[in-house]
C-alpha cells in the first residue's frame, strides 16, 4: 500500500463528488451524508457516463446519463442492470483524503 | 516515604489520589499543582452551575478538609512552567519541588478558532469554573449571545444561556448538530427541541471574525450575515493540553503517549486523562478517565494493571433532550439498518446491524432502551432470532414468531391510531363493522388519517386486521422505494407540517433511507424550495447533474453552453462574444435551438467556469436550458416590423423573461408571444402562450409539443400587457406550489381541471395578487444567475481534485 495524501475531505461537497485523473483513468471520489469517503471508477460500464456527476445517496450512486445505480462499496451495479465500476482503497484521516496509488499506478493494474 | 507530584487537579488526577489514599495512605507525600485556583470539582456538572441548577459548592470534589485530612500540599492558582527529568524536578511560578513519580494530568484545552477579533473581551470558551462564572455575569445584562459550535458543549453553553434570559444563536460548522455522536435524523430532532426553547440554530455556518472596538459586539459568517453578540462562546473542540510534556521531551502525538501502565516514555511520569493518547486514541468521557486513574494507582503501588479501553456508550441530556448512541453507526459494507420512526412522539431510534450482531444504535426522544442495545453491542450477542422485533426493545422479545400485522392486532381497543382527531383503534373497527371498508370511507365516516395523514398505513393495516381477506391494499402509487407516500401526500405534509428541511422530512414523514435517492430526493428538494423560499436553503447534491453544473450534460460527458436571449433578441457584440468563446474553448458545434437561442455544444467540464465568465463579461446570463425551470420566451417581432403585427411581441416576450428567468418549476417550461393569430411564434403549444390580437392579449396555458402534442387552453384575455404579465406570473406560481415533480403544465391542468386554475388565477384578483406576491418573493432569491455566481466562487469544484498522471511510477 502506498497511500497519498489527495486534499482535504471538504473539498468534496458533502453527498457528492470530485474526479481525480490517474494513468488509470478519471478515478470518482464520493463523499456520503456521514463523511465516508469512496474510490471508484469514474465511468459507467453502460454508455461511460461520469459518475462524479451523479446524485450519491445511502452509499449508492447514480449515473447521470440512464440512472444505473451503483453500491460504492463493491462497485456492483443494483437492481435489474449488470455490470461492475472498480473500486480503490481509500481512507480518511484527520480530515485529509488518502488514496492507495498501487493500483492506480499502471494501466494493466484496472 | 516517596514523593508524587501532580500537575493538574481534575476528575482523573483526583481519581488516582482517591485510590492511592485509600489503598496506601501512607506511600506517598504529594504534591498537588493546579493552575486554576481551586481543587478538584466535578466538571461535568458546570452545566446545572451554568442553567442555576446547582452551585459550585455543590460540585465540589474535594474540599479543603479532604486535602488537608491526607496531607497535601496544595499549589492551587501556580502555574508550572517547567519538567526537569534529568533532576528530577517540576519547577512551579513560586519555586521548584522534587519528584520521585510525576503524574501529568493537564488535561485538555480549547481550540480556538482562528479569527479575527478572537481575543476581544467578551469571546469566551467553556472549560472551567472561571467560565462559566464569566457566562452567567455576562447573562445577567441579557442580550445575545453567539455559541460557536454545536457538539455536547457548546449546545449545553447556549442552554444554559437561553434559561438565564439570553437571545442565544448556536453556529455550527457541520449539517447536523453533534454529528459525532448522531446522524442526521437524530440531530434534526435536537434542533427541532432546542428551536422549541427558543435557541436559534444555524448550520453549515461558518464564522469569518467577531466584530467589535474594546469588546465583543457582532459575529460575521462567511455568508455574510453578521449576528448581533454581547458574548461569543467558543465550543468548537478540545485539543489534549501536552506543551509541558512536549518541553519537558516526552514522546507526544496528538495526546502524550502512554502504556497500558499509563506510563510515558519515561518511566517515573505517569499521565492520566484528556491529555493522554494510548494507542491512538483521546479519551474525552468520563467512564475510561476513570479506568485510566485505577491503573495509575496500582502502577504507583507497584500492584499489576494495564487500560483496555472499553467500548462506549453515550448518554447525553442536552437539558432535557434525551439521546443515546452507542457503538459505530456509520454506514458500511454488508451493514443493515432498522431505522423506527415516531414522528408524533418525536421518536427516532436506528439500529446497524452487521453480520447478525448488532454493532451500533442511535436513539432519539425514547432511550429507554438504551442499556439493553449496548448490551448487545457488548455482548456480541447474535440477534438473528430477534431480528424482526429488536428495535422494540426488551419487552417484545421472547415470544410467537411476528408477523408485521400482529403489532396492530396485539394493540389495544382504546390505542390511539389517529393523533390529530384523536380516534382509537376501537372507533375505527366499529366503522369498519359497519360498512366502511376503505380509506376513504374510514375518513369520511371517523375522520381517521383525514388531517396530517401520517397514520394512513396504520389505518390500512387496522382495515386488513379487521376484513382479513376482504381488504385490498391500495395500489401503492408512492415517489420511490423510500416511502409509501405519493408525491401528492409530501406536498401537502410539507406544507401543512411546514416542514422546511430534508432532514424533517425523512423524519415526520418516515421515510426508509437515510437521505433519500436519485428519484425522490430531486423532488423534494424542488417542494422544500417552492414551498419554504426563505427557510429553505437549494441543495445542489440533491439535483440532476445539469442543474448543479448549470449546463446540460451531453452523451460523451461534455456540456452544451446556452447563454439567455430575453425574448429571442440579440446584438452583434452579443454574436461576436459568443463566437470569440466558441473559437477560445474550441466549441465543436453551435447550433441555433427551437427557443430561438445559440448552443454551444461539447465544452469540456473544466472549462465551464471560464466560458461563463468570458459570456458573462459580455453582458450575457445563464440561458437555464437545462432547468426545470423557465427556458425560454419565443417571440416574433411583432408590430415594430411585420405589416400584420397587432401589438409589441418581442416588448412582452422581454418583460415576460426578465420576470420569469431564474425561477424553479417542477418541469421545464416555456412561453411565447406571437404579435397575431398568424402565431409565428408558435405559441399555441407552449406551457404559457400569448397571443396578441387587436382589443389586447389572449393568454393560453397547458399547450404541449413534445411526447404529447397538445393545443393551449384559453386561460383568459387581457387588456393591457401589464395584466398579461400578471396572469402568466400568477398562473406559474400557482403551477409551482401545486404541481406534482416533473409535471409540465399539461399533465397538472388536466389533474386538476383548468376551471380551478382559473378559479385563482383569473377569477379571484385577491387570490392572484397573493400568487404574484409569492412568485416575486422567491424571485429575491433565485432571479439571479447561477454562472456569475459559479464562476467566481465555485470554479475550482469543476475541476479535477488532483492528477496523478503526473507523478512519477512507483
Amino acid at each position: 500500500m502506498s497511500w497519498l495524501d489527495i486534499g482535504d475531505i471538504n473539498d468534496i461537497p458533502l453527498r457528492g463528488a470530485r474526479v481525480i485523473k490517474t494513468k488509470v483513468g478519471c478515478v470518482a471520489l464520493f463523499r456520503t451524508a456521514p463523511d465516508e469517503v469512496f474510490a471508484t471508477s469514474d465511468r459507467c460500464p453502460h454508455k461511460g457516463g461520469p459518475l462524479n456527476h451523479g446524485i450519491v445517496h445511502g452509499q449508492s450512486v447514480t449515473c447521470p446519463l440512464h440512472n444505473w445505480v451503483f453500491d460504492l462499496n463493491t462497485g456492483q451495479a443494483q437492481g435489474a442492470d449488470e455490470g461492475r465500476i472498480a473500486t480503490y482503497p481509500v481512507r480518511v484521516e484527520d480530515g485529509r483524503i488518502l488514496i492507495d496509488t498501487t493500483k492506480l499506478a499502471h494501466r494493466s493494474a484496472a | 516515604m516517596q514523593k508524587l507530584v501532580v500537575i493538574g487537579a481534575g476528575m482523573a488526577s483526583g481519581r488516582v489520589l482517591e485510590h492511592l489514599f485509600e489503598q496506601a495512605p501512607d506511600a506517598y507525600e504529594v504534591t498537588l499543582f493546579n493552575a486554576e485556583a481551586r481543587g478538584n470539582y466535578n466538571r461535568i456538572m458546570l452545566s446545572p452551575v451554568l442553567s442555576g441548577e446547582k452551585s459550585y459548592a455543590e460540585i465540589v470534589t474535594h474540599d479543603d478538609d479532604w486535602y488537608n485530612g491526607n496531607k497535601v500540599t496544595c499549589r492551587f492558582g501556580e502555574s508550572v512552567v517547567g519538567i526537569d527529568r534529568a533532576r528530577k524536578v517540576v519547577i512551579g511560578e513560586n519555586g521548584e519541588v522534587a519528584y520521585d513519580k510525576l503524574l501529568i494530568g493537564t488535561g485538555s484545552a480549547p481550540f480556538i478558532i482562528p479569527v479575527p477579533g478572537k481575543d476581544l473581551p467578551g469571546v469566551i470558551s467553556y472549560r472551567d469554573l472561571d467560565d462559566t462564572n464569566a457566562m452567567i455575569e455576562a447573562s445577567s445584562k441579557g442580550g445575545s449571545a453567539v455559541v460557536i459550535g454545536g457538539g455536547l458543549l457548546g449546545l449545553e453553553a447556549a442552554a444554559g444561556l437561553a434559561q438565564r434570559g439570553m437571545d442565544v444563536t448556536v453556529l455550527h460548522l457541520m449539517g447536523h448538530l453533534m454529528e459525532r455522536q448522531l446522524d442526521e435524523a437524530a440531530g434534526y430532532l435536537l434542533r427541532k427541541d432546542l428551536e422549541g426553547r427558543g435557541i436559534t440554530v444555524k448550520t453549515q455556518a461558518s464564522t469569518k471574525a467577531i466584530l467589535g472596538e474594546d469588546k465583543a459586539e457582532a459575529v460575521l459568517l462567511d455568508s455574510g450575515e453578521t449576528l448581533p453578540a454581547d458574548l461569543v462562546v467558543m465550543a468548537v473542540g478540545i485539543r489534549p493540553e501536552t506543551r509541558l510534556a512536549n518541553d519537558a521531551g516526552l514522546t507526544v502525538g496528538r495526546g502524550i503517549e502512554v502504556s497500558a501502565q499509563m506510563q510515558t516514555s519515561d518511566p517515573d511520569v505517569y499521565a492520566v486523562g484528556e491529555c493522554v493518547e494510548f494507542d491512538g486514541q483521546l479519551f474525552g468521557l468520563v467512564a475510561p478517565l476513570y479506568d485510566q486513574a485505577k491503573v495509575v494507582a496500582a502502577a504507583l503501588l507497584g500492584e499489576d494493571g494495564a487500560f483496555v479501553p472499553k467500548e462506549l456508550s453515550t448518554k447525553l441530556k442536552v437539558t432535557g433532550c434525551d439521546l443515546f448512541s452507542a457503538g459505530d453507526f456509520a454506514e458500511g459494507e454488508g451493514r443493515e439498518d432498522i431505522v423506527f420512526r415516531d414522528p408524533a412522539r418525536g421518536v427516532y431510534k436506528r439500529l446497524v446491524i452487521e453480520d447478525n450482531r448488532l454493532i451500533g444504535a442511535v436513539m432519539y426522544g425514547d432511550t429507554a432502551d438504551g442499556n439493553w442495545f449496548f448490551g448487545l453491542i457488548k455482548d456480541g450477542t447474535d440477534i438473528e432470532e430477534m431480528r424482526d422485533t429488536l428495535i422494540f426493545g426488551p419487552s417484545y422479545q421472547g415470544g410467537a414468531a411476528a408477523d408485521p400485522l400482529s403489532a396492530v392486532a396485539a394493540l389495544p381497543l382504546d390505542a390511539e391510531i389517529c393523533g390529530c382527531n384523536g380516534i382509537c383503534k376501537g372507533t375505527i373497527v366499529s366503522a369498519i363493522e359497519g360498512g366502511a371498508t376503505d380509506l376513504g370511507a374510514i375518513k369520511a365516516t371517523t375522520k381517521a388519517s383525514a388531517s396530517c395523514g401520517t397514520c394512513t398505513g396504520l389505518v390500512e393495516q387496522v382495515l386488513q386486521v379487521t376484513l382479513g381477506d376482504d381488504f385490498q391494499m391500495p395500489a401503492s402509487q408512492a415517489i420511490c422505494g423510500c416511502t409509501d407516500l405519493s408525491h401528492e401526500d409530501v406536498r401537502r405534509l410539507i406544507k401543512s407540517q411546514e416542514l422546511k428541511s430534508q432532514a424533517a422530512v425523512w423524519q415526520e414523514l418516515g421515510w426508509s433511507t437515510p437521505n433519500g435517492c436519485h428519484v425522490c430526493r430531486p423532488a423534494v428538494n424542488y417542494y422544500l424550495l417552492a414551498d419554504w423560499p426563505l427557510e429553505y436553503q437549494d441543495d445542489p447534491q440533491s439535483r440532476f447533474i445539469n442543474e448543479r453544473k448549470h449546463a446540460n450534460i451531453q452523451k460523451d460527458g461534455t456540456f452544451s453552453v446556452v447563454p439567455r436571449m430575453f425574448g429571442g433578441m440579440t446584438t452583434p457584440d452579443e454574436l461576436r462574444a459568443i463566437a470569440d468563446a466558441a473559437d477560445k474553448y474550441k466549441v465543436p458545434t453551435v447550433h441555433v435551438t427551437g427557443g430561438q437561442r445559440i448552443d454551444l455544444l461539447g465544452v469540456k467540464g473544466e472549462d465551464l467556469p471560464a466560458i461563463w465568465a468570458d459570456l458573462n463579461a459580455a453582458g450575457m446570463v445563464s440561458g437555464h436550458a437545462y432547468a426545470k425551470g423557465l427556458r425560454t420566451v419565443k417571440t416574433c417581432v411583432g408590430k415594430d416590423h411585420c405589416r400584420f403585427g397587432t401589438q409589441d411581441s418581442t416588448g412582452l416576450g422581454i418583460q415576460l423573461e426578465k420576470k420569469l428567468w431564474g425561477s424553479w418549476t417542477p418541469h421545464k417550461v416555456k412561453l411565447a408571444v406571437s404579435g397575431c393569430p398568424r402565431n409565428c411564434a408558435e405559441a399555441t403549444c407552449k406551457d404559457i402562450g400569448v397571443v396578441c390580437v387587436d382589443s389586447g392579449y389572449q393568454i393560453g396555458v397547458a399547450g404541449a409539443a413534445g411526447m404529447d402534442v397538445k393545443e393551449t387552453e384559453r386561460l383568459a384575455e387581457a387588456r393591457t400587457e401589464q395584466e398579461a404579465i400578471d396572469l402568466a406570473t400568477a398562473f406559474m406560481q400557482l403551477y409551482r406550489e401545486n404541481a406534482k415533480y416533473l409535471d409540465r403544465p399539461y399533465k397538472w391542468v388536466a389533474k386538476v381541471g383548468l376551471d380551478w386554475v382559473k378559479e385563482r388565477v383569473v377569477d379571484d384578483l385577491e387570490e392572484r395578487a397573493a400568487l404574484i406576491a409569492r412568485f416575486e418573493l422567491s424571485q429575491t432569491i433565485y432571479r439571479k444567475d447561477p454562472w456569475a455566481e459559479e464562476a467566481e466562487s465555485k470554479s475550482e469544484q469543476y475541476q479535477p481534485l488532483a492528477d496523478l498522471t503526473l507523478e512519477a511510477a512507483e
